[in-house]
């Protein structure tokens, strides 16, 4: 009876080390990986170009691991003192000119971001001077968890104009809409509504819209409260960036459960999933 | 003994059970209450606007000084703004009651264009003071109605959760006065629809959509050949075909398909074949290769198309895709309109998804007018303060969803992107924008 516990009891353990072996084989790069680096990108290595900019005193943005415009700039400023082509790309030319001219402190600028610090990282000025504590530092220190992913960005890329909790509030409805739709069902359900926010015949905000007494039947019921998957986040970032399978509809219904005869009047586009989409 | 206790054990919980359920309904009641008095609040609101709105616009047609007219026109635009709030707030979503807000957000479009315009070098035409007495008309109409139903819901303390209930659960909601009242209300404004609105508040969209595209007329069997070749080579046969409703703008097929974990679905339209929209879902995994050579295989998809030349404009990775903006440039000048965006996996390179609506619903042979303008001159119309960083010629569809050439500066101030369009033939500033792409995590865990 005791070896088949036992058995089990291994068993478990094993399951529960098995994902821990996923991340553990990836090693943290030092220096510069040989990817080029554009405008867009986030990790580890723009959190280095950001950090060799801002030594050198190109950059003056925060360190946040996401090439956005200000890096962009930066880039093409030093291209252009460094008398290399000013194309905003970092090859591998543009990190070696880089490597030469600066120190990079990995160290010191990941435990920064571990620690939520604000913090700046010119050459030539002790890094004493340059960091000071972020105000969540003292609920980090008492959640040692963190400390498995210090190489994370501290922002991220959205769709012009939308906030991550506009994101957030879409990917809620969504969900509770459409969860057991397919994929482009999803996406067709939020491009509804981004099409309904910049439609004249409806409220101009995304909360607008959602909230529209007895618009969608997730709202009215509290679905819309559930916790929404990364599926349903990623549809609502596709049709941010412009996929609307849905052809520009305005409307959607499930036909077994509409209990509306107008919405049969509407001329009909077509038909994702369970959903039947309309102008 | 027994006895005793028992009634009295019984007797104490039937009390327990009444008193907890009395509370139950008191609790029920209030929200109920809370729920129906901001009903009230947009109900009543709404038709205060649009007294007001009337009463406003005939303020307007009485003005003789310029000065007072563009204040007052402004004015009049912030009210239908509230008003169309306040219909956001009312459950009127399953009744036909969006005329009425499109022609309150109609109203509004004419009073912001005669607003912000120079009164004073370009006072109203006779046609714009035509179309302000029409709408005073109109509003007068909507006015009274609204004023009717308002009236009876006082009177005989009508109540919108009714409205809510009987919308909710059956179509014969003949006899609910709210309702009827909304109705006479939408129909009033149904009228309208024929008269001329014209003059600048060209706002619902290009009349013609799709209107350039090219080739033939394509059958299903052809659709499953041209799917096929987008949709990774999949066998025509395993697609599944359906064909688009009379509601739709431009007539497509859709083929779909699933295969295993992965899912795939392209619009395709009926002439000419032209890919709309594609997606493939997939899970991916952990991003192997970099957004930049991402961009490459993202290019090397879109030039697949019949594309003469375009250019990237415009890349952000999300977690383990990165997507694409592409723009049709000729000439080395961008067409923003056309715009194509791919979405591409990281961790293999494979393109996840393409969107080309707008690039098929604008792109056309187009006579672009040299500038007039020398870069010299339309760099001196952009505000002193902004460093340009970059310039170039662009085509863009401004305010009045006219396409206009413009020089295109990228300019920065302080640690902020601002890009300005400047247009080329009059110097206006058409349009400016702030480029902000990323967004501090609020919480890093997440």
């Amino acid at each position: 009876m005791l070896w088949k516990k036992l058995l089990v009891v291994a068993a478990a353990l094993s399951l529960l080390l098995f994902p821990l072996s996923e991340w553990t084989s990836v090693k943290p790069v030092h220096g510069f990986s040989n990817q080029v680096i554009q405008q867009g990108a986030i990790g580890d290595d723009v959190i280095e170009l950001q950090s060799r900019l801002q030594y050198l005193g190109f950059y003056n943005g925060e360190i946040d691991g996401v090439f956005g415009w200000g890096t962009y700039w930066a880039v093409r400023n030093f291209q252009y003192e460094f008398g290399l082509t000013i194309d905003g790309l970092v090859g591998q030319e543009v990190k070696d000119k880089l490597v030469k001219a600066s120190n990079y402190d990995e160290g010191f600028v990941k435990e920064q971001i571990r620690q939520g610090n604000d913090f700046t990282y010119y050459g030539g000025v002790p890094k004493a001077q340059q960091t000071k504590e972020g105000q969540s530092s003292q609920n980090q220190a008492q959640q040692p968890s963190r400390e498995q992913t210090p190489n994370q960005p501290t922002a991220v890329n959205v769709p012009g104009g939308y906030s991550q909790n506009d994101i957030q509030l879409m990917a809620n409805a969504v969900y509770g809409e459409a969860r057991g739709e397919p994929y482009v069902g999803q996406v067709a359900v939020a491009a509804v509504i981004i099409n309904r926010v910049a439609s004249s015949s409806f409220p101009n905000s995304v909360s607008g819209v959602i909230f529209e007494p007895r618009a969608f039947t997730a709202v009215s019921d509290g679905q819309i409260w559930l916790t929404p998957n990364e599926t349903a986040k990623e549809a609502v970032i596709d049709a941010l960036n412009g996929w609307d399978p849905s052809g520009e509809a305005m409307y959607y219904f499930n036909p077994n459960t509409a209990t509306s005869s107008w919405i049969w009047s509407r001329p009909q586009i077509k038909q994702i999933g369970k959903h039947i989409f309309c102008k | 003994m027994v006895r005793i206790i028992l009634i009295v054990v019984l007797g104490l919980s039937t009390l327990g059970a009444g008193v907890w359920g009395y509370m139950e309904h008191q609790d029920k009641n209030a929200v109920l209450i809370q729920a129906e008095n901001s009903y009230q609040r947009a109900f009543h609101e709404l038709t205060y606007n649009v007294e007001l709105l009337h009463d406003k616009i005939g303020a307007t047609l009485a003005m003789n000084s310029r000065q007072q007219l563009s204040p007052q026109l402004a004015e009049i635009w912030k009210v239908t703004s509230e008003a169309n709030s306040d219909v956001g707030q009312l459950p009127l979503t399953l009744m036909p009651f969006n005329k009425t807000e499109e022609f309150l957000s109609q109203i509004g479009d004419f009073a912001y264009r005669t607003a912000v315009r120079d009164l004073e070098k370009k006072p109203l035409s006779e046609e714009e003071v035509q179309k302000l007495e029409q709408l005073h008309e109109h509003s007068r109409e909507i006015k009274n109605e609204l004023r009717k139903v308002q009236n009876v819901v006082l009177r005989d303390n009508l109540r919108w959760m009714d409205v809510q209930l009987a919308l909710a659960t059956n179509d014969e909601v003949g006899d609910n006065t709210i309702v009827n009242g909304f109705k006479t209300v939408e129909k009033t404004v149904d009228g309208f629809e024929t008269a001329e609105l014209g003059t600048g508040s060209g706002t619902s969209g290009p009349a013609k959509q799709y209107e350039y595209l090219s080739g033939d007329e394509i059958d299903e069997r052809e659709a499953r050949k041209i799917a096929s070749g987008w949709l990774e080579n999949i066998e025509p046969s395993r697609l599944t075909m359906t064909e688009s409703g009379k509601g739709a703008n431009v007539p497509t097929l859709t083929a779909s398909f699933q295969k295993g974990e992965k899912n795939g679905y392209l619009d395709l339209t009926k002439k000419g074949g032209h890919p709309l929209t594609m997606m493939i879902s997939r899970p991916v995994k952990e991003a192997a290769i970099s957004l930049h050579e991402a961009s490459e295989r993202a290019k090397a998809f879109v030039e697949r198309m019949e594309v003469d030349s375009i250019e990237l404009v415009e890349s952000s990775q999300y977690d383990r895709t990165g997507v694409f903006r592409f723009v049709y440039t000729q000439d080395d000048v961008r067409f923003y309109p056309d715009a194509l965006v791919v979405k591409v996996a990281l961790d293999n390179g494979e393109v996840l998804g393409l969107s080309a609506r707008e690039y098929f619903n604008f792109h056309n042979e187009r006579d672009i007018k040299p500038p007039v303008l020398t870069e010299d001159e339309a760099r001196s119309k952009v505000n002193p303060q902004l460093k340009v960083q970059e310039q170039r010629l662009a085509v863009i569809e401004n305010d009045i969803k006219e396409e206009v050439l413009c020089y295109e500066f990228l300019t920065t101030m302080e640690n902020t992107t601002y890009r300005i369009f400047i247009n080329a033939t009059n110097g206006e500033e058409e349009k400016v924008e702030t480029l902000k792409k990323s967004e501090v995590k609020f919480d890093p865990e997440v």
